[in-house]
């Protein structure tokens, strides 16, 4: 396999052009996708190469966005709407929740819908009010969809070509942080990464810490940074948010009995909250300390001037170790 | 007859592109004429500002508004002092002249939430990012107003064309007609949503037309004519408030204009869009033509011109240093105002997130 070395962003790109040149069934639609290709380039160039029938620059309207999609979706196509940010979400959280998510139940299967909705999430590029929140368990607390947040340049064009092609509507989460932040090596080829399967990123014996999307990079790098005071630590990047792999979760606790989660969402009802239940129903007996949460505060995400002071820090993920390691 | 009983195709002009008289001059005294003229000014070189100081580090993200200066200025001079405004995110023309310091501009775009702390008196809502988002709260604002009997007051609601594809537009003028709520609904129609031109919005001929369906009136001006857009503007909010046996208050403005920069700094206008279209619409600039209608009327002259610039100048200048030397906001702010009071919860974050400051200092959370 010949494989090149790509950004985040670049594998976005690089994955829609894989699966709509080998399936005519897909397409991409939002605002300005086509010609400008994209406002973070992530369909650049896909106009010239697919036509206007199949990146289609739509009218500036969320709603209308997805619900369009749902019904393209009914009809067969493979439709991957773009909305801009995921701070735009919401004109169309009503066509994700009242029916994105429950096509199929409410049919009983009849009518099913095979789209990906897109869009870039998270905080820390210093951009305006509404551009940075990370709200990632609205769409957790949905049954019907599935909740994919990438952190590697291989594991987004993988896991976005498994979200085309899964029968199911999945709601597919870049975290724009980190979408020029480094490079890795992708395949040139299709290929697939499982939906439904996190990745054990280190392997460690006091503690296992819980990430993913940006978060963990700065979870990493504190986890590097903690091996001078002995302290080793297992890194599970989540990938899927739901349905989550509970499995991994519990066989990683068990064999260091104490946990971290990390994410920039709202420390109320966040992934933590989910993960903390879950070894508690599975795994009590072999808890040594309590679950710690180092997550976004439970205030509204600020403007860019305090971000930072907002967004788990490597030093806040390192004392977050070290109070479960030390209790 | 009203400026607004016209075909909206039929589009509102007072000034051509050189600045020649070619329709009804609004009654508007001399003084205020010129002041028209110093905002569009202050408003051209307070963007050309803030643009260059994001592009050195100094300031984030910015939505310049050069080449629409006619539309918020003259729209804006035309509010009584009781009216309030509920702008999008682009109107720091149209917010400065309703009394919202340059210099708090500045700080939201530079990411403090003061920025948004509006001075006591000055009505006016805070900028809304997501589009359209704003529009139901104008209507709401006018219905209060309605609603408390305070007759003479009006709300005027800012949004480009691409406000008019999503559902909030519909609703908000909607809920405006059903209850014929004083509004003015004012669209920005730049002909640009970011690499998205208006026909890709709608396939409605006009914008303005788009009235009919709220049983309101919609009526189509020259943008970067701030006389006609005055005129305009004038007629809708005194039929908001006084209407005429039969009539209905809310009206529905689209003012033809165009963005001569980019959507936001973040945005490169190259990519979609021809030089020679930007250069066709430059030769309507709104400044050049009000001041050359001053100079022909003898309301102004090259040492009226130099005094307005060194002015404007002289008042962003101002507003720069003193965003500039703004002290960064304190980071436990943060905490303030979610709520009227810190629940338990907030409050015990806020405990922790002081005791981690102290063991770490800022450095502990601040990036490259």
């Amino acid at each position: 396999m010949s494989s090149q070395n790509l950004t985040i962003v670049q594998a976005v790109r690089d994955g829609l052009y894989t699966e709509m040149n080998l399936d005519d069934e897909v397409l991409v639609m939002g605002e300005d996708v086509g010609k400008n290709g994209g406002v973070f380039r992530a369909t650049e160039g896909l106009w010239d190469e697919f036509g206007d029938d199949r990146v289609i620059d739509t009218p500036l309207a969320e709603s209308g966005i997805v619900g369009t999609a749902v019904g393209m979706a009914a009809m067969g196509l493979k439709p991957v709407p773009e909305i801009q940010f995921s701070g735009f979400m919401y004109p169309g959280f009503d066509q994700i929740v009242s029916h994105m998510s429950r096509f199929r139940n409410r049919t009983r299967g009849r009518y099913t819908l095979p789209m990906v909705l897109r869009a870039p999430y998270g905080g820390g590029i210093r951009a305006p009010e509404s551009h940075s929140e990370s709200k990632e368990m609205f769409y957790a607390h949905e049954a019907g969809l599935k909740v994919v947040i990438p952190s590697t340049p291989y594991d987004t064009k993988g896991l976005l070509i498994s979200a085309i092609r899964d029968p199911d509507p999945v709601i597919f989460m870049e975290p724009k942080l980190i979408y020029r932040a480094f490079r890795g090596e992708v395949p040139e080829e299709e290929y697939t990464v499982p939906i439904g399967e996190a990745a054990v990123r280190r392997e460690g014996t006091d503690v296992s810490v819980f990430t993913f999307g940006a978060m963990t990079r700065p979870t990493l790098e504190a986890v590097e940074n903690l091996e001078e005071e002995g302290i080793d630590a297992e890194v599970v990047d989540i990938r899927t948010i739901s349905p989550l792999d509970r499995e991994t979760i519990v066989e990683s606790f068990k064999k260091t009995g104490r946990a971290v989660v990390v994410h920039e969402a709202p420390k109320n009802g966040g992934l933590g909250a989910e993960i903390t239940a879950t070894v508690q129903e599975e795994a009590l007996l072999y808890q040594e300390a309590p679950v710690k949460r180092v997550a976004g505060y439970d205030v509204p995400y600020p403007l860019y001037a305090l971000e930072d002071y907002y967004l788990p820090s490597v030093a806040r993920v390192e004392e977050g170790i070290r109070e479960a390691v030390n209790f | 007859m009203s400026v607004l009983q016209r075909d909206p195709q039929d589009q509102v002009r007072v000034l051509d592109e050189d600045g020649t008289v070619v329709g009804e001059v609004p009654d508007i005294d001399d003084e205020t004429l010129v002041e028209m003229y110093r905002y569009m000014r202050l408003a051209r070189h307070f963007d050309t500002r803030a643009v260059s100081l994001q592009r050195q580090g100094r300031m984030g993200t910015y939505p310049p508004l050069s080449g629409q200066e006619g539309a918020q200025i003259g729209s804006a001079i035309a509010l009584d002092e009781q009216d309030w405004m509920v702008p999008s995110y682009r109107e720091h023309g149209a917010s400065l002249l309703r009394g919202l310091p340059l210099k708090q501009t500045l700080l939201y775009w530079m990411g403090h939430e003061k920025g948004n702390e509006m001075p006591e008196g000055v009505n006016l809502f805070p900028p809304a990012v997501p589009i359209a988002s704003q529009i139901p709260h104008a209507t709401g604002a006018a219905w209060a107003k309605k609603l408390r009997g305070e007759d003479d007051t009006a709300v005027i609601c800012y949004f480009g064309d691409g406000a008019t594809s999503e559902g909030d537009f519909h609703e908000g003028l909607n809920f405006a007609g059903v209850f014929d709520t004083p509004n003015v609904f004012f669209c920005n129609n730049n002909q640009w949503a970011i690499s998205v031109p208006r026909e890709r919005q709608t396939a409605s001929e006009t914008l303005a037309q788009k009235a009919t369906a709220y049983g309101i009136d919609g009526v189509q001006v020259d943008g970067m004519d701030p006389l006609a857009v005055y005129s305009v503007t004038k007629a809708a909010l005194d039929k908001a408030k006084n209407p005429a046996e039969g009539e209905g208050r809310p009206t529905l403005i689209e003012a033809v204009q165009y963005r001569f920069g980019a959507h936001t700094t973040a945005d490169d206008p190259t990519v979609y869009r021809d030089d020679e279209e930007v250069e066709k619409w430059k030769a309507k600039d709104p400044i050049p033509r009000l001041e050359s209608f001053l100079r022909e009327t003898g309301r102004i002259d090259d040492e009226g011109v130099e005094a307005i610039e060194a002015d404007v100048k002289q008042r962003v200048a101002d507003a720069i240093e003193a965003a500039e030397s703004d002290p960064r906001p304190d980071p436990s702010e943060m905490f303030n105002h979610a709520y009227a009071e810190r629940t338990p919860e907030i409050q015990a974050q806020y405990e922790e997130f002081e005791a981690l400051r102290e063991k770490f200092g800022d450095e502990g959370f601040l990036r490259e």
